[in-house]
């Protein structure tokens, strides 16, 4: 059994908070986004955070260490767009490999330093899997719903590359995160399983989902049970929900899951819902509130944040998931 | 202990849970291009569209799971597969129930699992082509995350007797346990369902070792479940359906007993197994449980007599087929019998000089017969509708004989009828009923349907010169539509008369609102047995002078109707609210409801059948009477005990094959009445959701009687009480549609009324039902209720369920605001037409109010005073609100 599993029977286990929302604070123009390495490069690259682990690996390194301060035992690693078709709009397809490697291994570094200070606290790195920009069970174009602007096998291979690199930088575990498509999901748990069994090893992996209104089902259309059904198939660390949603509008689906899985559940939902200029406003004190009601119903095994959180967030909602069990699953599905 | 039972879920949208108790899950089939030839043609000629609406009407026909094949040599079957399934994933109303992806060829099968986000199930792989290809597959299948259906089928061949299929089931079980690591409760074996009464003696054991094979894998190879295609078991009695039917239903009915859970079959080609009749079903039986030795021969022997029919019983070649074919031709009109029509009507065709005299003479002679009988009431609705139906096939018959002796055109019957139920409105029943009266009468129908825009009517009107244009409604906004109609025809200088039918409709509307818009004739008519005699009037040589007969009835009508509304005193909206209903608030204790916020709820459909009330079912059919006294009247009582025999025939096929599905949706919130007049709805936290908006009565009351609002039953706001109001939404409607119109594809109009009318009481007794439940359980005010039946449908309870529309709310408007508080058309599909109609139209909405002092009431008429307030309150313009409200609004 891994480290993580032996902890998550212990612990309620913190996630870190958002890394853009961190990084919008130093203000990366775009010579800081090119670095020395890519002054050159044909194609305007500010707006790509990933590729800051390779241009501005201490900023990274900074934020980790900052949530890890706060309290968190899992942070993520700066890989959200790190596949060959989120890169694409940059043209830094060739890069994929690297930039998820480095980001790995820069998580890697500070995790070990703060588990060396107190090795009571053992500290992991979750390899963060984004959904793309594309979908594979909806057509993007209205007059044309048979239309597939990515197909379960690109992104397989898209995934399995990133996948490969992230273990390779030192990984503890995988989070495939704010699925909005099932499919695109069920491709790269594919993957992860394709490397699994090449390499003959097991990683623990995390899935989360993500709830895009109060209709209560994925963009794809899947209600909650739906969706859980639909990811089952793959032995889990946890599943989940982030982001789109703050956590009282959170709570409904949440409940919903903890009821019908026997995996952990984890939640890491936005600082609320955004302003009515894009900003997330919500006080880490009100969220903090929000998910001692979570607590309080003994519905979360790993909790943390999305969109809109920072340290501060992370360090309030730390202080409270302390003083409570973990969930204890009583599934029925 | 015992080992923790495994379910076998999958998905679509939403979910699908199978437990060992699940009642059987059926599998649609139609999409199945070697099961299908439509399906086939249309996947040949790239019609999805068309191809997407087969797999829908599986869905609304209850299918649970839809099963896709496209194994065709001439398909490029990767390719259809991937398309088909991407086209479906676009349509929610299908791909909210899990796939069966169906093929034979592996990569068609991984084509299929690559596009589907929702957990399926393949079909199929097996041991056929040896272990490796066989871990192969399923450890792919594991990993693309769907369920897989095994067949019984090895290296040696196809398992067929009962020891073979428990080597291979067990073979195969350990292999995708124990090597693949495939979740036991994901396999589902399909054991081969093999022809029984052959006439080869081996083939005798074939149902009997299915189902032994069955209970086996039940009872030893844990979790797994068992599948299979019914129809191959009646094989050799292709071409005689009611066997086949038989058979498939006696072997339904012994494989589940032996743990079938899941099931590829046609409904159609399914009887009840209760009705099957006695000696029929102990052949069968014989045949499927191998009980005797001679059972296949005997099978055989009663097969012939039985040769054709198709869920009817046996009958006797009868006396009447002795007669003369005009003899035989009348009475099948009036028996409605549809046996020999056919037979019948060609040999007067060879009798005849031209085709067209068999409809002309033959059969209107029967027809004659018919209206007589019905006319003098010696027949019932139900029964001319069977004649009609008789007559639609004769005609059906004669068609291509007409057309080819080129007698088409010239233009036969009393006159032609356009029939439309007005826009926004979805319900034809009553239309259909009178369309159907009129065509046995030798009239030409030109039905527009429902929904149908005034512009559509009018140009329909014009292109097939109507003689008469037959308007139906049933919901207030129709009425308005129908004078806006009148309005349009008159301003186009048409004269076609018009009659005005339907629930809402009323002589008084059309006298007063409809009439003077139209200067040609405009004419109600309440019932289809009046629709014949109006018609013929209409058009009759003497029309003129029945025309300014109408005209000078309705003149008189609308002088004294308006002269009596005048006469009528109201209170302005201000006296009329300070002369509220006043109940206690300061001793009034609201009960808390047990449940806060909006539920959705499924139920069983049996579960409705004992709160169904069967007297509106009978007005339905135009008898007129209470149930159960009504079955024994005197007048109609045989007639309503035959339309109510054949009643619960269809309703155990709903139950049985669960065509019909009840969903619902109700709430219950804080709620507080502020400005007199209006109840504002919270959250539990004091968050204001909706406001509902109601209207009180205005008309000068006597002495001490308050002029009530339904406001008046919520405590105030300022009482410092935190009240409680509810609203729900229900229906069994979906699905309606679609298998009326397959009865109306044959021609069955019968039928087609019989399925809408039931879905409406499912709905009503499904309302009925929840109602009792908010009562007791959810909001539980009133957790010691008993009462009987009579009782409730006599609604001797506490609290109310009134709903926009009706008289204490009028007011359509109001079921938007349900529609959001509940989020309806989201959570259960049904929406609102422009008109503020329920679309599915079996389907019944509105609030719950719980105090003991609550009762139903009529609003009335109101004055314009109080639509001004309501239109500012509203926030609507005041014409926009005179529209929505002027059927209550006095002159």
């Amino acid at each position: 059994m891994s480290k993580i599993q032996e902890e998550i029977k212990k612990r309620i286990l913190v996630l870190d908070g958002a890394m853009g929302t961190m990084l919008q604070r130093y203000n990366f123009s775009e010579e800081d986004f090119r670095g020395e390495r890519f002054k050159d490069f044909p194609h305007p690259l500010k707006g790509n955070n990933d590729l800051l682990s390779i241009t501005q690996p201490k900023a990274i390194k900074e934020v980790h260490a900052a949530y890890f301060e706060a309290g968190a035992d899992i942070v993520e690693t700066n890989t959200f767009s790190g596949t060959t078709i989120g890169m694409a709009d940059y043209y830094l397809e060739d890069l994929v490999y690297e930039l998820n490697y480095e980001s790995a291994k820069i998580a890697r570094e500070v995790a070990d330093e703060f588990t060396a200070k107190n090795p009571n606290q053992p500290r992991f790195v979750a390899g963060s899997i984004g959904p793309t920009n594309r979908t594979a069970s909806m057509s993007p174009d209205v007059n044309d719903p048979g239309y597939r602007a990515v197909t379960f096998d690109d992104l397989r291979i898209a995934y399995k590359q990133q996948v490969e690199a992230l273990m390779d930088g030192g990984c503890d575990l995988l989070l495939v995160e704010t699925i909005f498509d099932t499919l695109n999901a069920k491709a790269a748990l594919f993957a992860i399983e394709e490397v699994k069994e090449e390499r003959n090893l097991d990683i623990p992996i995390m899935v989360s989902g993500t709830i895009t209104d109060a209709s209560g089902r994925t963009l794809s259309g899947q209600t909650v049970e739906a969706f859980l059904i639909s990811v089952s198939h793959i032995p889990l660390l946890s599943v989940g929900f982030n982001c789109a949603l703050g956590a009282d509008l959170l709570k409904p689906y949440l409940q919903t899951l903890s009821h019908n899985t026997s995996f952990n559940v984890s939640a890491h939902p936005n600082a609320g819902l955004p302003n009515a200029f894009g900003e997330y406003d919500e006080t880490p004190e009100e969220m903090q509130a929000q998910i001692k009601s979570y607590l309080d119903d003994n519905l979360i095994n790993i909790i943390g944040g999305c969109c809109g959180t920072t340290p501060d967030h992370i360090r309030l909602i730390a202080d409270i998931a302390k003083d409570y069990k973990p969930r204890v699953s009583t599934a029925v599905l | 202990m015992k080992e923790k039972r495994r379910n076998l879920v999958l998905s679509g949208l939403e979910p699908l849970i199978i437990t060992p108790e699940s009642v059987f899950v059926n599998v649609g089939e139609r999409t199945n291009v070697t099961g299908s030839r439509k399906f086939l043609r249309l996947i040949k000629e790239e019609k999805y569209e068309e191809a997407l609406d087969i797999a829908r009407q599986q869905v609304e026909g209850g299918a649970q799971i839809v099963d896709i094949n496209m194994d065709e040599g001439m398909l490029d079957g990767v390719y259809a597969m991937t398309k088909f399934l991407n086209l479906i994933a676009a349509e929610p109303d299908i791909s909210r129930v899990p796939l069966m992806i169906d093929s034979s060829k592996w990569e068609i099968i991984e084509a299929g699992l690559k596009v589907v986000q929702g957990k399926c199930v393949v079909n199929s792989i097996s041991l056929k082509e040896g272990e490796e290809a066989f871990i192969h597959h399923a450890q792919l299948i594991k990993r693309y995350g769907a369920a897989a259906i095994i067949m019984a089928f090895d290296e040696v061949g196809q398992a067929d007797n009962y020891d073979r299929r428990v080597e291979i089931c067990q073979r195969s079980y350990d292999i995708l346990v124990n090597k693949v690591g495939f979740p036991p409760q994901d396999i589902i074996f399909d054991l081969n369902i093999f022809p029984v009464a052959t006439g080869m003696e081996e083939h005798r054991l074939n149902a009997l070792d299915f189902f032994r094979g069955t209970k086996w894998v039940r009872e030893h190879l844990p979790h797994a479940h068992i599948s299979g295609g019914v129809s191959n078991v009646s094989f050799s009695f292709r071409g005689n359906d009611v066997v086949r039917e038989a058979m498939h239903s006696v072997f339904l009915y012994h494989a589940i007993q032996n743990g079938m859970t899941m099931g590829i079959v046609n409904p159609e080609m399914l009887t009840i197994y209760d009705d099957i009749p006695k000696d029929l079903l102990e052949y069968v039986e014989d045949v499927i449980l191998d009980r005797r030795d001679d059972a296949t021969e005997r099978l055989l022997d009663f097969a012939e007599s039985v040769k054709g029919e198709g869920k009817t019983n046996e009958k006797a070649v009868q006396e009447w087929r002795s007669g003369t074919f005009q003899e035989r031709i009348t009475h099948a009109l009036v028996k409605g019998i549809d046996e020999f029509i056919e037979v019948d009507v060609e040999e007067a065709r060879l009798a005849a000089t031209k085709p067209i005299e068999v409809i002309e003479i033959n059969l209107m002679t029967g027809m004659n017969v018919v209206g007589d009988l019905f006319g003098s009431g010696k027949m019932f609705l139900p029964q001319v509708v069977k004649s009609a139906r008789v007559m639609k096939k004769a005609v059906a018959y004669l068609l291509p004989f007409i057309e080819a002796s080129k007698q088409a055109g010239d233009k036969s019957g009393n006159g032609k009828i356009l029939m439309a139920t007005v826009k926004g409105d979805v319900h034809d029943i009553g239309k259909n009923i009178v369309s159907v009266v009129l065509a046995c009468n030798n009239y030409e129908i030109v039905d527009l349907g429902v929904m149908v825009p005034p512009e559509k009517i009018v140009a329909a009107a014009i292109e097939h010169n109507v003689d008469i244009i037959g308007l139906s409604g049933l919901i207030t906004p129709s009425l308005d539509e129908m004078v806006y109609l009148a309005k349009e025809l008159d301003k186009r200088d048409i004269t076609i008369p018009v009659m005005i039918g339907g629930a809402t409709t009323s002589r008084a509307h059309t006298a007063v609102k409809i009439a003077p818009q139209y200067k040609s004739t405009v004419i109600h008519v309440n019932d289809a047995s009046r629709a014949v005699t109006v018609a013929g009037n209409l058009l009759d040589h003497n029309r003129k002078i029945y025309a300014s007969d109408i005209r000078a009835e309705y003149d008189a009508f609308r002088e004294t109707f308006l002269n009596r509304s005048r006469d009528k005193n109201f209170l302005t909206i201000e006296q009329a609210r300070k002369n509220k209903l006043q109940l206690d608030w300061r001793h009034f204790e609201p009960v808390k409801p047990k449940v806060i916020g909006e539920q959705i709820i499924e139920v069983d459909l049996d579960v409705l059948v004992p709160y169904i009330d069967w007297t509106p079912f009978f007005r339905t059919w135009e008898l007129f009477g209470k149930y159960p006294a009504i079955l024994t009247d005197d007048v109609v009582g045989e007639q309503a005990t035959s339309v109510f025999k054949d009643a619960q025939a269809m309703l155990e096929v709903i139950l049985k094959e669960k065509k019909l599905q009840a969903k619902g949706i109700y709430g219950i919130f804080p709620a507080n009445q502020i400005n007199d007049d209006d109840i504002e709805l919270t959250d539990e936290n004091g968050k204001p959701l909706q406001t509902f908006l109601t209207l009180r009565q205005q008309s000068q009351k006597t002495k001490g009687a308050p002029n009530i609002a339904l406001a008046d039953f919520i405590a105030p706001k300022d009482s410092g009480k935190v009240d409680y109001m509810g609203a729900f939404c229900v229906t069994t409607g979906f699905g309606v549609d679609e298998w009326a119109a397959e009865f109306e594809k044959d021609l069955d109009d019968y039928n087609s009324i019989m399925v809408k009318a039931l879905a409406d009481r499912f709905a009503e007794a499904f309302a009925e039902y929840l109602h009792e439940k908010i009562r007791k359980e959810i909001w539980g005010y009133a957790s010691d209720e008993v009462l009987s039946k009579e009782a409730l449908i006599d609604e001797d309870y506490k609290g109310i369920r009134p709903a926009p529309g009706y008289p204490a709310c009028p007011d359509h408007l109001e079921k938007p605001t349900i529609w959001k508080l509940l989020n309806v058309e989201k959570e259960i599909g049904v929406t609102l037409t422009e008109s503020m109609a329920m679309w599915p139209a079996s389907s019944v909405s509105g609030y719950y109010f719980g105090n003991p002092d609550s009762r139903y009431f009529g609003l009335g008429k109101i004055k314009e005073d109080q639509v001004i307030d309501y239109a500012k309150r509203r926030n609507v313009p005041t014409d926009y609100a005179m529209k929505w409200l002027n059927p209550n609004i006095a002159d």
